[in-house]
């Protein structure tokens, strides 16, 4: 596939949006991690929700 | 399950815990093929192999007017019900719609410069959407500026309604004003002009990109829900520690 003279513009725009895509999932990815450790650490704190469930428990 | 029963929280996030490995594996798919039919769609006879960059560029900059509507939505549901979950989804979609926004002008820019000669142009499409992504960038910083959730919904929502005054002023710029930027030739009176070996594919990666948004919002509306649930706990904690 030639992509003609200006493939350093097509490739460009190709790379920076997966790039962009990558960096929001694993953004997103990273936050869960980060809010299910903090929840998980109020558990083990004792803290218990209106429910009665406990502080990890995502249902 | 009925809509309602989505507006609680706790039920949300059993559905989207569900539903996300599904939305995740159709969009990669879905992507793919666009991916792969972008590849194999024919030069333009005047662009030649830079019509390529439209696959990504138009999708992106669909998504960043759809991005804002579905946040205009969500503000009403903040300001009218006073729904905890509009907020929720209002936060969640902001990152996601100025990232999606960046990734227009970017692309736009890199398809401009070989076909106009130019990177930037102040016409009238090219600054409304900038102004679009200052305004992303804007919502963003004020929900981190404001502490209490409550008082940075009501102030983000509010920002976002008067913003959306520009949505349709993106749309009808390249109509109402003489633009560098090309008019619609997709959503348009009398169907698209656009040849079927471009619209085919610039139609399944629109889809994709969708899907793509909805996958992304769902899981940051979770981690946001997750965040407050955090915040709530730690004040309950704060409190009973003080007791």
């Amino acid at each position: 596939m030639s992509l003609g003279p200006y493939t350093s513009f097509i490739v460009t725009s190709y790379a920076l949006v997966g790039a962009v895509v990558l960096i929001l999932i694993f953004s997103i990815a990273i936050d869960y991690r980060r809010q299910k450790e903090r929840l998980r650490e109020l558990d083990a704190s004792g803290v218990i929700r209106r429910s009665g469930r406990g502080a990890a428990d995502i249902r | 399950m009925t809509l309602i029963d989505l507006a609680n929280p706790t039920r949300f996030l059993t559905l989207t815990t569900r539903l996300l490995p599904w939305l995740a594996a159709v969009t990669a798919a879905l992507l793919l093929i666009g991916l792969y039919q972008s590849a194999m769609a024919p030069d333009d006879y005047q662009q030649g192999a830079t019509v390529k960059i439209m696959f990504i560029h138009v999708p992106n900059a669909w998504l960043s007017m759809f991005v804002w509507g579905v946040m205009s939505l969500a503000a009403l549901g903040t300001l009218v019900w006073r729904h905890p979950l509009a907020d929720v989804a209002a936060k969640a979609a902001a990152p996601i719609g100025a990232a999606f926004t960046f990734l227009a002008l970017v692309t736009g820019s890199l398809w401009g410069r070989p076909m106009w000669g130019t990177y930037w142009e102040w016409d009238a499409r090219l600054t409304s959407v900038l102004i679009l992504f200052l305004m992303y960038l804007g919502l963003i910083a004020l929900w981190r500026a404001v502490e209490d959730p409550s008082r940075a919904a009501r102030a983000a929502a509010i920002l976002t309604l008067v913003g959306a005054i520009n949505l349709p002023i993106i749309k009808f710029s390249v109509d109402w004003w003489n633009t560098l930027h090309q008019s619609a030739s997709v959503m348009r009176i009398g169907g698209p002009s656009l040849d079927r070996a471009f619209l085919i594919p610039l139609l399944v990666m629109a889809v994709a990109f969708s899907l793509l948004f909805v996958t992304l919002h769902l899981a940051a509306m979770r981690n946001e829900i997750l965040r407050r649930r955090v915040r709530s706990l730690q004040m309950m904690q704060a409190s009973q520690r003080a007791a």
